[in-house]
């Protein structure tokens, strides 16, 4: 029961990162219909900021280090995301589908190469900003401090997000484009701005993504974001795209299932489940736990 | 003829077969798929597997023929063998996924041919994660070139085939192709199990070129390799297909010399070519003069 309850704590954390990258992704899908596939990549460059500036700091740990390789990440990571849209994704804004999505494809591997011949191939260890103490301690399950600063992350980013999505009326301008851009546009809203402005948004969170994993899997390498950003767009359909408390819920089963499967099962079949969960839910619930079913128009 | 060119040409013959293959299920049917690298995979593991564990029996059996031919043929049932497993699972994969549209499509095939994939390195006598080693090398230019001749013929034949206008119809728009009587979903689980078949041979023809397989050549960024070769020669398109995957497979040979730098001109370029060219090189126009000649003339 104690090893149970660890597993859920375990999952519960990685699930919380799974849930800031679906974030974005979610965001981006919604006003773009795009899945933009460099997500996961930008994630990878949100960790490679964190370490440099953590190690340009000097030698300080702590909450006060840990916040401005937080702030780091997510100011360049966000700048980052919005010069790819104006880019790579602005001019193919009328092209066919599948045309975006190989240039996602495209930005993915330059991200993912181009990170090889700036950062290096080999993995970098990065700094124990925070001492991996424990937090809490009751009946032999262990919280430590590093999950703890996950989850706080965490819910603030949700929250924040949450606020700005539903109260402002910038969160307005993006519902109503990812309702239509026609319609929107002929309301006043300046398109160009809102879609960057969410890719500015959701890169930002891959970032902070970015650092949250490296606290608690220190061992960073350009390549590592592939795999992470495939389970998160899993998680961001499992929980509905376009909903942003279904790509918390999506995050969160996404890594509760992941922890169980490499706890119980065996950790060789861990890569597989993700998609095979997707699988199931496509054929089940295509709309995902907190989408919208939509009719086609003829 | 120096043999590092030679492989080269293989590797453009095989990767030429996977394009036009997987050209019938995207360009021509329209279903986005991400996981052709899996069929592929099939393919190889599958007939890799009939080469190895098979080969003693067979040969026994042909003891009549001169070996070279009983080889050959052993070759032959094996690449048979491998794409129908392939064909097999494209039929697995099909019925479940192809009720599904546009982007979920494409991640749930993507998702399959990750399971594929984790499968097989799962499986212990094709060699798990220490892959799958010492298959016979009987793939050369000759079989490689006659397969593609063959899968080019047949595609032709079969785009140009009443089946055909069906799978282009449903391409053009899915909901008007139902309302005239064509069975969507049926046509699109042909294209699927056909594509993969074809997948399967060029994977089986990939292992006994290699000798060597490892589940890390058939990741999704493989699938998404062919994907690029389909799209950068014209959806539809065959000869287009063809193409791309010669300039595909040698774009990244040619910029050896750019060592680092190589696989960052490389997606440059693919980014590039799809903003500038969002119809790809030949849009959906052919090479006659590659393509055999059909009683009706006309190109769909």
């Amino acid at each position: 029961m104690t090893e149970f309850l660890q597993q859920i704590i375990n999952g519960l954390a990685w699930g919380a990162i799974y849930g800031l990258i679906a974030l974005g992704y979610t965001m981006v899908y919604g006003v773009l219909r795009l899945i933009n596939f460099a997500h996961g990549d930008i994630y990878m460059v949100g960790a490679m900021v964190g370490y440099y500036v953590a190690r340009w700091i000097p030698q300080g740990t702590g909450l006060a280090s840990f916040l401005s390789s937080l702030l780091a990440a997510m100011i360049v990571c966000g700048l980052l995301g919005a010069l790819i849209e104006r880019l790579a994704y602005k001019p193919l804004r009328h092209a066919p589908r599948i045309n975006a999505l190989i240039t996602a494809i495209g930005v993915s591997l330059f991200l993912e190469y181009a990170g090889q011949l700036l950062f290096g191939a080999d993995p970098k260890f990065f700094p124990n900003l925070i001492a991996d103490k424990v937090f809490l301690q009751w009946h032999g399950i262990v919280i430590n401090q590093i999950q703890v600063l996950i989850f706080s992350v965490t819910i603030v980013l949700m929250v924040l997000i949450h606020t700005i999505v539903q109260k402002t009326r910038l969160g307005k301008a993006m519902r109503a484009v990812s309702f239509s851009h026609t319609a929107s546009q002929l309301v006043g809203i300046n398109l160009n701005a809102v879609i960057t402005f969410t890719f500015v948004l959701g890169s930002s969170l891959a970032g902070a993504a970015g650092i949250l994993v490296s606290l608690s899997n220190p061992k960073i390498e350009p390549m590592m974001g592939i795999m992470p950003g495939l389970k998160a767009f899993v998680a961001a359909v499992l929980g509905g795209i376009g909903s942003i408390p279904g790509a918390l819920v999506g995050g969160l089963l996404m890594g509760l299932s992941e922890t169980f499967v490499v706890g119980y099962i065996s950790s060789t079949y861990r890569d597989a489940l993700a998609f095979l969960l997707l699988i199931v839910i496509l054929l089940v619930r295509p709309s995902g736990l907190f989408g919208r079913s939509t009719a086609e128009k003829v | 003829m120096n043999l590092y060119y030679l492989q080269i040409i293989n590797m453009i013959g095989i990767n030429a077969i996977m394009a036009v293959s997987l050209n019938l299920i995207i360009g021509h049917t329209g279903q986005f798929s991400l996981g052709h690298a899996g069929f592929m995979a099939i393919g190889a593991y599958g007939s890799a597997a009939f080469t190895v564990y098979q080969k003693a029996f067979f040969l026994k059996l042909f003891s009549g023929l001169p070996p070279s031919l009983a080889e050959s043929l052993l070759f032959l049932v094996a690449l048979i063998f491998g794409g129908t497993l392939a064909s097999l699972g494209g039929l697995l994969v099909g019925i479940p996924t192809l009720r599904l549209r546009g982007d979920y499509l494409a991640i749930a095939t993507l998702g399959l041919g990750e399971i594929i994939r984790v499968l097989v390195l799962n499986l212990d006598f094709v060699g798990g994660a220490r892959g799958f080693t010492d298959i016979p090398e009987y793939t050369n230019f000759f079989w490689i070139y006659l397969i593609l001749t063959i899968v080019v013929v047949m595609m032709t034949r079969l785009v140009h085939s009443a089946k055909g206008k069906a799978f282009l119809a449903i391409r053009e728009d899915e909901i008007a192709a139902s309302s005239i009587g064509i069975d969507a979903f049926q046509y699109k689980i042909i294209a699927f199990v056909v594509g993969a078949f074809w997948a399967g041979i060029g994977g089986g023809l990939f292992a006994h070129l290699n000798t060597y397989l490892h589940t890390n050549s058939f990741s999704f960024l493989k699938s998404i390799e062919f994907i690029g070769m389909v799209v950068l020669g014209g959806m539809g398109s065959v000869t287009g297909s063809i193409l791309a995957a010669s300039l595909l497979t040698l774009l990244p040979e040619v910029l050896r010399v750019a060592s680092e730098w190589r696989m960052i001109i490389y997606a440059l370029l693919l980014i590039v070519f799809m903003i500038l060219r969002p119809q790809g090189l030949l849009g959906k126009r052919e090479f006659k003069w590659l393509l055999p000649k059909h009683p009706k003339g006309k190109n769909g």
